[in-house]
């Protein structure tokens, strides 16, 4: 019965100890303890969020960059197809026109060609008309000269149509 | 709902428990040293009291007196109960002093004045009163040397107990008041120090015990107050395993540390409850009348008998460590039958001191965790005063 009989006297100097120990501690220890830590806790959490923060920022300079670099890879790939369609086209757009003008003096040149040659051929005939003409004047002048050959001859081209008649 | 409640509520018990034992095997390392020296006082101790007997029978006079028994139990008893002197070695003690209040005034003396050079307790004339040391209690003697027991004096004494205690709150000032300036001088940067060792326990504390129990909102007002507790009760249940000078008092196997340290937590409960709490301890919400007529009087025990388990809980344990320890030293003494039997005596020792150092350990892992239990129900019944119902209307309808 005396362990659980609790003595006047300890308990005073329980009581005083203890709210002694409580209240001084509360105050000179916890306090700035608690502080100190909490601060420290909440530096570390704000530089791990600047931290994160940081990363968040590079990964998005980083994915930026990239896209820059893709739009830029994309933009010299169309600036290079355009050119070469450019050139494509200028090259059959002049191929056509050279060919086209080829065309054109040829056309002409076979027209040149075609008119020379009907007009020489006129020429020719002229010349071949005259020089037959002058030839038969002179054949003619030559066999029949005398009137008995005329005579003969008007008989022979006679009969002959006579002839094919009956 | 509320069996989750209580599932998570002891996982979590559990994981404590684990970081306790843990954090007790540290110390546990310095214990096993500190064994010897342990081994040695207590024993000589023990030694002393068997010639005091010795003593005491050669005075009675006479060949046919016998060595005095040896009685365990006394010896037990003397050991973790107060006193007015604080026993060093062989017969020498120190003397502390006496205050006493009497109706006709304070008295002040040194306990020494209670004491012949054989330290049996004499009777003292003091200012008001003449005193005897009685089992450690002052009585008041009538002139015809008969105990006054009407008589109106009570003992203020600085005791054993009262010093440790006294020491504990130095001890405890200097550690965490020198950490804090330690703070103030480094900033945010890492603790160094005592402070290195100390840190992930008061962090244990605000963290796992004051925030988990008490909640986010309220835990910040409770913590100083659990930290103090946590700290005081683990300081005096190592300084109480310590068996040198000026350490080994058991303070907080003594019914008045327990005592008030639990009227502490049962009046901050009492004191910080809010609404809904008394509600549910009155009337709990959803529960039919008739089974109120047997609910309310069970919970307003209960508010009562939480406190008194802690008590008692503390109490007990350190109490029953102190007398495990004591026990198995005694042993050594009952079965060489006081210095009769020398073989019995040297037989039984090696067992009994691997018994102690086992019980030691054991003793460690319990200052820690008795101090860790305290608090945590402490803040446990904090929690559940101040707990502010969120859903409480869709639980109860």
């Amino acid at each position: 019965m005396e362990l659980v009989t609790p003595a006047i006297g300890l308990l005073f100097w329980m009581c005083l100890s203890f709210g002694i120990v409580v209240w001084l501690l509360a105050k000179y220890a916890w306090k700035p303890i608690l502080k100190s830590v909490s601060d420290r806790e909440h530096s570390i959490e704000d530089a791990l969020n600047e931290a994160k923060k940081m990363r968040a920022e590079m990964a998005t300079m980083t994915a930026g960059n990239e896209a820059l670099m893709r739009q830029a890879r994309e933009d010299r790939e169309l600036l290079l197809k355009e050119a070469r369609d450019i050139r494509d086209r200028e090259i059959a757009a002049a191929k056509g026109k050279a060919k086209a003008e080829g065309d054109a003096l040829l056309a002409r040149a076979r027209e040149d060609i075609r008119n020379e040659k009907s007009a020489a051929a006129t020429d020719l005939k002229n010349e071949v008309g005259e020089l037959s003409i002058r030839i038969a004047e002179r054949i003619l002048r030559d066999k029949l000269g005398d009137s008995a050959a005329q005579k003969a001859l008007v008989e022979k081209v006679m009969n002959e149509r006579d002839l094919r008649k009956s | 709902m509320k069996g989750l409640l209580h599932t998570a509520i002891l996982r979590k018990v559990l994981l404590n428990a684990v970081f306790a034992v843990l954090s007790a095997l540290v110390p546990g390392v310095l214990a096993a040293q500190e064994h010897q020296t342990s081994q040695d006082t207590v024993a000589h101790d023990v030694a002393v009291h068997a010639e005091a007997g010795h003593e005491h029978a050669a005075e009675g006079g006479g060949a046919e007196a016998h060595v005095e028994e040896f009685k365990a139990g006394e010896l037990i008893m003397e050991h973790i109960g107060d006193a007015h002197s604080w026993h060093l070695w062989g017969h020498t003690s120190l003397s502390l002093p006496v205050i006493l209040w009497t109706d006709k005034g304070m008295e002040f003396f040194s306990s020494g004045k209670l004491m012949d050079e054989h330290h049996h307790a004499k009777p003292y004339t003091g200012a008001h009163y003449t005193y005897l040391l009685q089992h450690e209690k002052i009585k008041v003697l009538n002139a015809d040397s008969s105990v006054n027991v009407d008589a109106k004096v009570t003992d203020f004494s600085l005791t054993k107990n009262a010093i440790t205690l006294l020491m504990a709150v130095a001890l405890l000032l200097w550690a965490f008041i020198g950490m804090a300036r330690g703070y103030a001088k480094r900033g945010i940067s890492a603790p160094k120090g005592l402070a290195k060792f100390l840190e992930p326990v008061i962090l244990f504390v605000r963290d796992d015990i004051a925030k988990n129990s008490i909640g986010q909102k309220h835990y910040m007002r409770f913590t100083p107050y659990l930290l103090t507790l946590f700290f005081f009760i683990w300081a005096l249940n190592l300084i109480g395993l310590i068996p040198i000078f000026p350490f080994g008092a058991n303070v907080t196997g003594n019914i008045v540390t327990p005592l008030v340290l639990a009227t502490i937590t049962f009046l901050i409960v009492a004191l910080v409850a809010n609404k809904h709490f008394w509600l549910h301890i009155i009337a709990m919400p959803g529960i039919p009348w008739p089974v109120l007529i047997i609910l309310t009087p069970i919970e307003i025990m209960g508010i009562f008998i939480r406190p008194f388990t802690l008590l008692i809980r503390l109490f007990a344990n350190i109490m029953a460590g102190h007398i495990v320890l004591l026990v198995f030293f005694c042993l050594i003494f009952i079965f060489g039958k006081n210095g009769e039997s020398l073989i019995g005596g040297y037989a039984t020792s090696p067992f009994a001191m691997a018994f102690t150092i086992f019980i030691n350990c054991l003793e460690l892992l319990v200052a820690a965790l008795q101090a860790y239990v305290f608090t945590l129900l402490t803040a446990i019944y904090i929690g559940t005063a101040v707990h502010e119902p969120h859903h409480a209307h869709a639980e109860h309808h």
